[in-house]
């Protein structure tokens, strides 16, 4: 079986290590061709067609392509296409392109595993024949290529030796390397570029649009418009000898010529603006810095820019504005920042963007600028023929390179995703930009799925504890359909002090989620349900989600209930975990819920259980409160959507109920009684969410905020902060207080997941809820951490095996950092959702609404509707306002504006760019005369009006032409970064 | 899944070998004519020499009435690993090699038919690229043979470890350096194969008793593949040794 000749190749390592491996090289290996009769192929195994048909009027003879690790690495979207077949992939690509970029790597696996496509994938560096040993002082470049010159050329005997008829295919090689055509020229291989043969493809309308139009950047030196990149080992000895660092770059939302990039060794982020402070990184990228000497050290501008040139041509305008506003006054300032310039890029981090074409001037151009969704992401340069169609698309666009006489990065056509304006295709433009997988679900996932008519089995019964007799009910928001947790209470009947029991039920998904299926692997790849306003994305199919395991009034369901015994002061006695069987009396919204609560006449046994259950949580409550637990406030809005159109015909901001809160301490009650389970059985790889406390300098400008409404609050401790919160009352202003919670929360770390491996007991500590430990049990149907917990829990009280990963703490690690990165883009992409559909909301009205001041910058307001939890920016110019920069105040004339304040806007929306259309905020009140809208100019008049203000007033004109998504976490980073400085 | 890619998606694994493969083993008796037997064993790059003294008169200490004294000394070179080794015997690792060693060669020898006696057998390892200890044992297996000490059956040694393709476990069969130092677990299985019975068993990491048993066939698989192997150069030993050196020296 295996040949005994051994090779070696010797690496360096560090400081010069030689490293001796041994290599077999296997005379078993097939070539994959049907038009072999050598290889004692089986018959499934033949992979490439016998007679190739050939779609290239360069070749029109039966042929194999041979792809160079170039062709792979740029032109993977042409590959992706159904127009390519019968194309060989050599391991020498194949492992190339899997050290250079994983993400192509993990595609192209994805097409050789299509049998329709018919890529064979040839283990050319073990096989006998076609490998190769490095020469001496030939590059590993060098190498490579040589050897799939080798592999190429020996396909092309290979397949000749028997077929003395010429009846066999031969091989082409597309390369896009000059030198490497040359001499497989030289040595008889037939070989094309990539370009050539794409262009002479027929019966592929647009597989031209998708050619990557791949520009070697730093080739480019005529009419050169960037500094050139360092190369990679200039990069690397001046990271080593600490001239240089890396870093990614993060490209500012509100400023397109600044970034900034953390790099060890620097507290604060390091700071690059303009073109050529940033030479071409893009948001994501890892870059090498250069930090500048202190003199030129500046602070982030606190300005809004957009790039807003039409296609200026490949000029860079000066960056005098941006420079000029920034330019230390005082070298000693606090907010200067240390300053550097990109120097080189490490690696590119480009992913498909979403976006939009700018129209085009001419029409028929081929040529055409691309605005992505994302405003990080700078505009790009893409060629198409299909501009007409196109224009009025939502498209997606991937980026190919940046030379340094382009001043915009080149890419290419991927495909439309709808017409803009098309509530579909603006979801699919959410989704795609927040990563989240919303694929319909495989087939191999849906034959993990138990019948549609599904009952429980007898035998499952008999394993559980029966709790069908008691009266379970739940209690959701109106609408709900996964319904996955339910709750019971009864006075324990027996001597001594009045006791209850109490139950919280939950669906037992792991029963249907079986580990390591492909219906689990893809729940854990999705990690959370998804909700926009009008769309679910559900975590686990349709027939889970809101039928077998959703804990429906009246049905009999599978559970896993956590069950206390609770004394009159809410303090729990004993804690108990089983799987059970139960039969949910009813389904109850918390209107209805609440409902039955205060009716006095009802004595039926669902109202004296939920009474039982509404007393004993406000006990748990105030408990938790007087532990220092903090009450915070995020202003959150439902709107009620049109049952036909879909589209939102109202917004109100959520009802707060008892019930809720009665609902939230129960479950908080039994996550907190899993997470001590859990701990104590498993201290190793029990799935754990902790909430850190924020770091001092996070409340800086709050407090600064909070003093000059003439409170002072006491951030020391949760418990001091949740009091001091407490206090700050203004009697008159009841939001206040409100906003107050809203402004806190901001300054607060997210809460994470994390394996109990991996930190120290006393970083369990969530400092949010006050608790030392804290996990997710109660939502398995829609998070996937609750689905880990309780199969940990089962397998403590015995009801379940483990299994391999679920005790391995490194996967554990792993698994946590993508639960922690979903959760956040669910997030993410369920407030873009919002402010998409407050955008349809206003799309013909115009409101006039009291608003209050979140924060102060030194051209805008950041401003909050409380009536509709909308943000956004209110644009002040500064010819009529002052900054004051140390107390963080605009001043005119008499009236000051600051955080907090009260003011009444008038609210519209602007569509002029399509793109990114923007709610529009206008001063009303308090009047300043010039500036502010005038209620009593109706009508047409009034657009006028403004139209001219903005012509005339060029700062502010900058302003409006930006974007006021009504972006949460936009504004969450904005204020952290605010105290940061 | 947990560990990295052990085997490429066409199936070979780092080195070009299929997951059921041993590396390649070269092995040659009776190198040295001091000792009583000696062999010298190549598993892949790793490289053992082995020697085998005795049995004779066991020191006063070690004498014990029940059978055979069994005394191993495992020893690395300086020269085996990549960087250069500054103990090669004494320090912690060699002795855990040593005692492993002797358990292993306790169980195959006829240790009944030599009481208050000792053998004595020495294992330089020349160059460390993996599953040293097999290589130790076997290497010392042939040795002992060449001394012409009765054992009950050929005791081998293998090791194999876990790779994951796609979802499905797949088990590797004598793990190299590469594959060991890739963080996988590594299961060692010391074994006399005519008698199916297990003399050693080590696990490097924590494996789930799921695969355990896998991985252990193939481990067990291993161990026989290596008897035939020894087996078959002990035959040829033997058959060139009557017509030239043994011959000579009678």
């Amino acid at each position: 079986m295996w040949t005994t000749k051994t090779f070696l190749t010797k690496t360096k390592r560090g400081n010069i290590l030689k490293i001796v491996r041994e290599h077999y090289l296997r005379d078993d290996l097939l070539c994959g061709s049907a038009a072999c009769n050598i290889c004692p192929h089986k018959d499934d195994e033949y992979i490439l067609d016998s007679k190739p048909h050939s779609i290239c009027a360069l070749f029109d003879y039966e042929h194999y392509l041979i792809l160079d690790t170039n062709v792979v690495l740029h032109q993977i979207d042409v590959l992706e296409e159904d127009a390519l077949t019968n194309v060989i992939i050599l391991q020498t690509v194949l492992e190339e392109v899997k050290h250079q970029n994983t993400a192509i790597y993990q595609r192209l696996l994805e097409i050789i595993g299509k049998k329709t496509r018919k890529f064979y994938s040839f283990v050319n560096e073990h096989h006998k024949d076609t490998y190769i040993e490095r020469n001496p002082g030939e590059k590993q470049n060098d190498r490579n290529d040589r050897a799939i010159r080798k592999a190429a050329a020996w396909y092309a005997s290979h397949l000749s030796i028997n077929n003395l008829d010429g009846q066999y295919p031969q091989i082409v090689l597309l390369t896009d390397d000059e030198n490497n055509r040359k001499i497989a020229q030289e040595e008889g291989i037939v070989c094309c570029s990539v370009k050539d043969y794409i262009e002479n493809v027929n019966g592929f309308v647009g597989l031209v649009d998708k050619l990557s139009k791949n520009v070697i950047p730093e080739s480019c030196s005529k009419d050169a418009l960037y500094p050139a990149h360092l190369t990679p080992t200039q990069i690397h000895t001046g990271i080593r000898n600490g001239k240089l660092y890396q870093g990614t770059f993060h490209a500012s939302r509100e400023n397109f010529l600044e970034g900034t990039s953390v790099v060890s060794g620097f507290e604060k982020p390091i700071l690059l603006q303009g073109h050529i402070g940033i030479n071409r990184a893009v948001d994501g990228d890892i870059v090498a810095i250069e930090i500048l000497p202190k003199e030129e050290w500046r602070k982030p501008s606190d300005i809004v820019l957009e790039d807003k040139a039409d296609d200026p041509g490949d000029l860079l305008e000066e960056d005098t504005e941006l420079l000029t506003s920034v330019k230390p006054i005082d070298t000693s300032d606090d907010e200067i920042t240390p300053t550097g310039k990109v120097v080189g890029i490490i690696r590119r981090k480009w992913r498909q963007y979403c976006g939009i074409l700018k129209p085009s001037k001419f029409p028929g151009a081929t040529r055409h600028l691309f605005t992505p969704a994302e405003r990080k992401i700078p505009h790009v340069r893409i060629e198409t023929r299909q501009s007409d169609v196109l224009a009025s698309q939502r498209i997606l666009v991937a980026l190919d390179s940046w030379p340094r006489n382009s001043r915009y990065p080149l890419g290419h056509f991927v495909r439309s995703l709808g017409p803009i304006g098309d509530k579909n295709a603006e979801n699919e433009v959410i989704l795609l930009e927040h990563d989240i997988p919303h694929a319909r679900f495989s087939e191999a996932v849906l034959a993990c799925l138990p019948p549609d008519d599904w009952t429980i089995p007898e035998e499952e019964i008999k394993k559980r504890v029966d709790l069908r007799g008691l009266c379970i009910c739940s209690v959701d928001p109106p609408g709900c359909t996964d319904i996955d947790d339910a709750l019971h209470a009864r006075a324990l009947r027996r001597a001594g002090p009045r006791a209850y029991e109490v139950g919280v039920h939950i669906a037992d998904v792991t029963h249907f989620v079986r580990p390591n299926t492909a219906l689990d692997k893809e729940a854990a790849l999705r990690s959370t349900t998804v909700y926009l306003v009008d769309k679910r994305i559900d975590m686990v199919p349709d027939l889970l989600s809101s039928n077998l395991c959703s804990l429906r009034g009246g049905e009999e369901r599978l559970a896993f209930s956590c069950v206390w015994e609770i004394d009159e002061n809410a303090n729990v006695i004993s804690t108990k975990f089983h799987k059970s069987v139960i039969k949910s009396r009813s389904a109850m919204t918390y209107e209805e819920a609440q409902l039955i609560i205060d009716d006095r006449s009802r004595q039926d046994e669902i109202a004296s259980s939920l009474r039982v259950l509404n007393a004993l949580a406000k006990k748990l409550k105030r408990k938790r409160l007087d532990n220092g637990a903090l009450l915070l406030a995020s202003p959150e809005i439902r709107f009620q959507v049109d049952s036909e159109t879909h589209e939102p015909m109202e917004v109100q901001a959520k009802k707060i109920l008892d019930t809720n809160s009665m609902v939230e301490e129960f479950m908080l009650l039994a996550n907190v009684s899993v997470a001590e389970r859990l701990a104590r059985d498993f201290p190793q790889c029990a799935l754990l969410r902790r909430h850190p406390a924020p770091p001092p300098a996070y409340f800086h400008t709050f407090l600064k905020a909070a003093s000059q409404q003439g409170f002072e609050l006491d951030v020391s401790t949760n418990k001091s902060f949740s009091k001091s919160l407490d206090a700050a009352v203004i009697p008159e202003r009841p939001f206040f207080n409100t906003l107050l919670r809203i402004m806190a929360t901001r300054c607060m770390q997210q809460a994470v997941y994390f394996s109990s491996g991996t930190r120290t007991q006393e970083e369990f500590y969530h400092y949010g809820l006050a608790c030392p430990i804290y996990t997710h049990f109660t939502s398995p149907i829609r998070r996937y951490a609750d689905v880990i917990v309780h199969r940990l829990l089962a397998a403590s009280i015995g009801a379940d095996v483990t299994h391999a990963t679920l005790l391995d703490t490194k996967h554990a690690d792993a698994l946590c950092d993508n639960l922690n990165y979903r959760h956040r883009q669910a997030q993410y992409a369920g407030r873009a959702s919002v402010a998409l559909n407050t955008h349809i909301l206003f799309k013909n009205r115009v409101e006039i609404e009291s608003a209050v001041v979140l924060a102060v910058k030194r051209n805008a307001l950041q401003v909050l509707i409380p009536k509709y939890g909308l943000e956004g920016p209110l644009y002040l110019p500064s010819d009529k306002f002052t900054y004051n920069e140390e107390e963080h105040f605009q001043i005119c004339d008499d009236v000051i504006l600051k955080t907090f304040d009260e003011l009444t806007v008038r609210l519209s929306l602007d569509s002029t760019n399509l793109q990114h259309r923007k709610l529009v905020f206008q001063l009303v009140k308090p009047h300043i005369p010039g500036f502010s809208y005038e209620p009593e100019k109706e009508g047409e008049k009034m657009d006028v009006e403004t139209v001219v203000a903005e012509k005339s007033n060029p700062e502010d004109n900058k302003g409006k032409s930006t974007q006021k998504k009504k972006r949460k976490d936009n504004a969450e980073i904005k204020s952290k970064k605010k105290i940061k400085k | 899944m947990p560990g990295p890619d052990l085997l490429s998606s066409q199936g070979l694994r780092l080195d070009g070998r299929r997951p059921n493969e041993l590396r390649r083993i070269r092995c040659k008796l009776g190198v040295f004519t001091q000792p009583d037997g000696s062999a010298y064993l190549e598993q892949g790059n790793t490289k053992v020499l082995a020697a085998v003294y005795g049995p004779h008169q066991a020191s006063k200490s070690k004498t014990s009435t029940d059978g055979v004294v069994v005394n191993c000394q495992y020893s690395m070179a300086t020269f085996s690993t990549g960087e250069r080794k500054n103990r090669p015997r004494g320090d912690r690792k060699s002795q855990e090699m040593s005692l492993h060693l002797r358990q292993s060669l306790t169980a195959a020898i006829k240790t009944e038919l030599y009481p208050r006696s000792q053998i004595d057998v020495y294992v330089e390892v020349l160059q460390a690229d993996g599953g040293a200890y097999c290589a130790s044992v076997n290497a010392a297996t042939l040795a002992l043979v060449d001394a012409g000490i009765p054992l009950k059956a050929y005791a081998c040694a293998c090791t194999a470890s876990i790779a994951w393709r796609g979802s499905e476990p797949e088990p590797l069969v004598d793990v190299g350096h590469v594959e060991e130092a890739a963080g996988g677990v590594c299961l060692t299985v010391s074994s006399l194969p005519s008698t199916r019975s297990v003399a050693l068993l080590e696990l490097s990491h924590k494996l789930h008793m799921d695969y355990f048993d896998v991985v252990l066939s193939r481990a067990m698989q291993g161990c026989r593949d290596i008897e035939v192997i020894l087996d078959r150069a002990v035959r040829e030993h033997l058959a060139e040794g009557w017509t030239k050196q043994d011959v000579v020296t009678i």
